[in-house]
């Protein structure tokens, strides 16, 4: 049985990672487990500068799910690259996948490059569709032309791999995926959260402070299973698939709907060994299923 | 942080709006830690302060806010609970002379310190806040461990006014203060009392560091109130 996978040129030794924003930059989680486990990991969005991100409440449940809005708080690129990965390279010998955010394409090419030298980065997650940001951030994912040419940019300069984080907030993701993979994109992963929103009904308000977020968790599955087929049939590119995934066959789903790897989100929120369970529970279900290979099931379902 | 399936040993309202529930099989924790309880149906979990812990068994106070604590407060005897436990940093328990203050409830992780500082062999001064004399709870409990003074803000019972008036009203002499309660009653403390121990409430995504739902900024940059805190200086705080 083989749950290895190729992603972008590095060996995943299965197709699991955790999702940016829901793993922080990993060390957290390896007090839990051994994050060894992991296929790989996307680090928490990095931008150029420390971020605080949005006022606080930024969470708000939903069934089967939560919206968050975060806004992309991080200490910035330099610390990210001269403490948290060096940190991270303490307890997980695998490489990971830089998560980039910005508002202008500068902003963008810069940090992205940043990361160019840094061995335990195999690829670089390019993230136009952050929800929370405002003037930038998802204005790059909704509109084919400024993420194409956003991506012909960053790929100028950027020395890895680069894969760009599609949007489901857009009227035809196939047509973004199509833009990205124009610019010269060389992997897509999808689907970033649906922006969304809860309203307290004793203030009459919104229970998060900026009003709206991005929705994830279990309830978005079954959108980002059709998206991730869509772009799959769109595109030649490798897709990560992610949203809403909570259990080994959520994983062999995705992949029949064309996802080479896909990673896992909310799940890590509410039960911090999601990863882990997930991951051991996959030979079996593979079993259940008659797959010897992951390779075998990737857009079995066309 | 323990992932744990807990038993309920029994569950009972104190008033109208806040239950004590009584898991056991719980890792040791102390005061100002809290856990991450499931409530059935729910997606996120609820970050509940412990109000005691002893031997296994873990007491928590919890105000019915909305649809999943309302589902908590109907567990039985005998059912299961999925929790993250051992959450946060807790209270430092090191003064001489401690004051608590408690409003609402934020009232309830003070009972914890309150044995934890007669265990040391010093017993704290309590002022406890509530909206209400209905709303009041644990104040046998508290006497136990505690000398006691209630504030209510409307009168019906204690002295009427905020916790803060009442902590000026009796003229405490105390060495440091520990606090939890609305944040602007927690505000207010940092600004008239000076330095002490709050612990704050935020609404969390995880409860264990991953998501940065709930950072606030301090002095020393950013910090989650579930991982750093919930426990803070008063003066490290940036007030909004």
């Amino acid at each position: 049985m083989n749950l290895s996978v190729d992603f972008l040129g590095y060996k995943m030794k299965n197709p699991v990672a955790a999702a940016s924003g829901t793993f922080g930059f990993g060390y957290e989680f390896a007090e839990f487990y051994d994050i060894n486990v992991l296929g790989s990991l996307s680090l928490k969005g990095t931008t150029k500068e420390a971020r605080y991100g949005n006022p606080l409440p930024r969470i708000a449940e939903c069934p089967s799910g939560l919206i968050n809005a975060i806004g992309l708080q991080n200490p910035g690129v330099e610390k990210v690259i001269s403490e948290e990965i060096p940190r991270l390279a303490t307890v997980y010998d695998g490489k990971v996948i830089a998560n980039v955010g910005g508002h202008s394409v500068e902003e963008y090419v810069y940090t992205a490059s940043r990361f160019n030298d840094c061995d335990k980065v195999f690829a670089i997650e390019l993230n136009i569709s952050c929800p929370n940001v405002k003037g930038g951030g998802m204005a790059f994912g909704t509109d084919a032309k400024i993420a194409q040419s956003l991506v012909y940019s960053v790929k100028k300069i950027v020395k890895k791999p680069l894969m760009v984080k599609l949007s489901p907030n857009v009227t035809d993701i196939a047509d973004m995926a199509r833009a990205v993979a124009d610019g010269g994109a060389d992997a897509v992963s999808l689907i970033n959260t649906l922006v969304g929103m809860r309203i307290d009904l004793r203030t009459r308000k919104p229970v998060i402070a900026v009003g709206k977020g991005g929705f994830s968790g279990p309830a978005v599955f079954p959108v980002a299973v059709r998206m991730v087929n869509e772009v799959c049939k769109a595109v030649s590119l490798p897709v990560m698939g992610m949203g809403g995934i909570s259990s080994a066959e959520d994983v062999l789903e995705m992949m029949m709907a064309g996802a080479t790897a896909v990673q896992v989100g909310a799940a890590n929120l509410v039960n911090p060994y999601a990863c882990k369970e997930i991951i051991e529970a996959l030979p079996a279900a593979m079993e259940r299923y008659g797959i010897r290979d992951l390779k075998d099931i990737v857009g079995a379902c066309r | 942080m323990k992932r744990e399936l807990l038993t309920v040993k029994s569950n009972r309202k104190l008033n109208e709006s806040v239950f004590e529930l009584v898991l056991t099989g719980a890792s040791p924790m102390r005061a100002g830690q809290f856990a991450e309880l499931t409530a059935e149906g729910f997606f996120l979990r609820r970050p509940i302060s412990l109000a005691r812990y002893e031997d296994g068994e873990a007491v928590f106070l919890i105000r019915i806010a909305g649809a999943g604590t309302a589902k908590m407060s109907l567990l039985e005897a005998g059912q299961t609970v999925d929790a993250l436990t051992c959450l946060g940093n807790g209270f430092d328990v090191s003064a001489n002379a401690p004051l608590l203050i408690g409003g609402g409830i934020g009232c309830a992780p003070l009972y914890q310190l309150a044995r934890e500082f007669g265990a040391k062999g010093v017993r704290p001064v309590a002022v406890l806040g509530f909206r209400t004399a209905a709303e009041a709870y644990y104040l046998d409990e508290f006497a136990a461990v505690a000398d006691v003074t209630v504030a209510t803000d409307d009168g019906s019972l204690g002295v009427r006014g905020n916790a803060l008036d009442a902590v000026r009203a009796a003229n405490i002499r105390f060495d440091r203060y520990y606090a939890c309660g609305p944040a602007v009653m927690l505000r207010a403390l940092a600004v008239g009392l000076g330095n002490g121990q709050l612990s704050l409430e935020a609404r969390m995504g995880c409860g264990f560091g991953a998501c940065m739902g709930c950072s606030i900024k301090t002095v020393s940059g950013f910090k989650r109130v579930c991982k750093e805190g919930p426990v803070f200086e008063a003066s490290e705080i940036l007030w909004e």
